[in-house]
């Protein structure tokens, strides 16, 4: 577990003329989650959005810097964005399932990646229940397969969005503030459904609640305007922030 | 005003001056655009009746499967019904796929610069050039420089150069209401964008994308401008009932020439035909509405979110 899977150096990005994130370096540990907290604009999302570079979609986007992912660069030519993003795998605030049944929500991204109609009804089946297992749906859902998920509850949006992702094989699961939209039954389902597949992938969670950044993650960073300020393990940096920066954060006193 | 802080308990809800005042101000206002609404719906009411009122004596299957007679004072409006379904589907045909995908370029691949700014602001202006300029275009560029003639193509290319620009406005709308989040749910999961259009964008969207082009019928039926230098003609006479009458090289009627023609070009014929003729153009822009209605219906059931 010491291995670190995602490895940035003085990586710096640019939405135009402004600058959003500053020499960022950072090392983030395979199969643990790590949690990365700071005030709204300091950069969270937009550091999230490099490791699967969908930054580069929104247009206008200048980055300068590496980043390593289980030891290859991303920004390497011969890096597919396709492959990439389907190893690097990104959950949002607001549960984004697809307007097409159950079914083809967890099956969109294998099927975008293999041969058209390769993929045979009992393959497929097994792939879907396997995915709604391992998220705690199955038992839900196993009889509304058909159903539109954009009428399912929140929660299950939610857990079906992180289904979507394990047909894919992801090694790294990147969740930019995924409990947001829900109450707290959900969010209390969804962070130990991330405990349970902690070891499995790799995680990075942008949270603005500091109670579930201390709840669920490994490690820490805090960051803030564009610049990474603190990281430690997040006992250590909730108790004994080395920064004051960090520290004002931590304790509420930002502002 | 002072607030009066010791009301009794029976008076408490009773209503004010001022809450008399707004109640009066909000029935006033609403009466206000209900009658705005009824001007509305009252001229399309009184045209459409007064149009079956007075064409009433000829309509009939006869009327529509005919040619016009005696110089057009009797007869029906076959080829000129015949024509204008001609130069319709010909200039959709055109206008449609270049449109669309246009629209499509336009909205889901097309980064924000200068060159899509200028482009965009073409389609709006496009969208406004009254329909003669478009007439002397088609003329000097279809018929003069393409050496097509004055024939139906002509005439259709010139029509849908005309609608084109209304028809990517449509699109790019129907396109821009697919919530973004479906999109991004779809690169990250690695679909490239062709994938994202192709599964989630265009299914969502072709309800909104087929009204657009629909509308644009009315306008390419009724239009009179662009076709009349470019492709049809005042009379000519093509075997009733066969639906091939017409070659796209040759001219044609339309319907909205006809009705120019028989109301102010040839004396002394009946009243009947031209409102006859009306019925017809109106009857069919209605009928191609309210298909589309249809198909706006179906495929808003079938719609995913």
């Amino acid at each position: 577990m010491n291995n670190y899977c995602i490895e940035t150096e003085k990586l710096s990005l640019w939405y135009g003329d402004f600058q959003a994130l500053i020499d960022v370096s950072v090392k983030i540990r395979e199969g643990e989650i790590t949690s990365l907290i700071g005030p709204s604009g300091c950069g969270k999302t937009t550091l999230l959005r490099c490791f699967n570079r969908v930054n580069e979609r929104y247009g206008n986007v200048t980055t300068k810097g590496e980043i390593q992912i289980l030891g290859k660069n991303i920004y390497d030519p011969d890096v597919s964005l396709l492959e990439l993003r389907k190893t690097v795998g990104m959950v949002f605030q607001r549960p984004n399932p697809l307007p097409i049944s159950v079914y083809d929500n967890i099956l969109f991204g294998i099927r975008i990646h293999s041969q058209f109609r390769s993929l045979t009804r009992s393959q497929s089946d097994e792939i879907v229940e396997e995915a709604l297992t391992s998220v705690f749906l199955w038992d839900d859902l196993k009889d509304k397969l058909k159903t539109k998920a954009t009428s399912l509850q929140l929660e299950q949006q939610q857990k079906l969005c992180i289904a979507r992702l394990l047909p894919l094989k992801p090694k790294v699961i990147l969740m930019d503030e995924p409990c947001s939209a829900l109450d707290a039954k959900g969010t209390q389902a969804v962070e130990e459904l991330m405990s349970i597949l902690e070891g499995s992938y790799t995680f990075l969670i942008v949270t603005h609640n500091m109670a579930q950044a201390r709840r669920v993650s490994k490690e820490c960073i805090y960051m803030f305007l564009g610049e990474l300020i603190e990281h430690k393990d997040t006992q250590t940096l909730f108790e004994s922030p080395e920064h004051e920066k960090t520290a004002d954060y931590v304790q509420m006193r930002y502002g | 005003m002072e607030i009066n802080t010791e009301i009794s308990p029976e008076l408490m809800f009773t209503e004010s001056s001022i809450g008399k005042q707004n109640r009066y101000i909000e029935n006033g206002v609403k009466i206000f655009f209900l009658i705005m609404t009824c001007l509305m719906i009252l001229p399309l009411l009184l045209i459409v009746g007064y149009l079956i009122y007075k064409a009433f004596p000829v309509l009939s299957f006869e009327f529509l499967f005919t040619n016009p007679k005696d110089n057009m004072r009797a007869g029906g409006v076959w080829a000129p019904f015949l024509g204008t379904i001609y130069l319709v589907v010909v200039s959709l045909m055109v206008a449609a796929p270049i449109g669309v995908f246009a629209a499509v370029y336009l909205n889901e691949y097309a980064r924000e610069n200068w060159f899509t700014r200028i482009v965009n602001l073409a389609v709006v202006n496009l969208a406004g050039v009254p329909s003669i300029v478009h007439a002397l275009f088609g003329v000097g560029a279809f018929v003069l420089f393409a050496g097509l003639g004055e024939s139906i193509l002509a005439a259709s290319l010139t029509l849908a150069i005309m609608t084109l620009p209304v028809i990517i406005a449509s699109t790019k709308e129907a396109l821009n209401a697919v919530p973004m989040s479906f999109r991004e749910a779809c690169w990250n999961l690695g679909a490239t964008r062709w994938q994202t259009i192709r599964r989630i964008v265009l299914p969502n969207s072709i309800s909104g994308i087929l009204t657009g082009v629909i509308l644009q019928v009315s306008r390419a039926a009724g239009e009179t401008a662009p076709i009349m230098f470019t492709g049809a003609v005042f009379y000519k006479a093509i075997a009733e009932g066969n639906v091939f009458a017409y070659n796209i090289t040759d001219q044609c009627m339309a319907l909205s020439l006809h009705l120019y023609t028989i109301s102010t070009q040839v004396p002394d014929v009946s009243d009947v035909i031209p409102y006859g003729t009306a019925i017809v153009l109106v009857g069919s822009v209605l009928f191609v509405n309210a298909a589309a209605i249809c198909v706006r219906v179906y495929l808003r059931t079938r719609k995913k979110w």
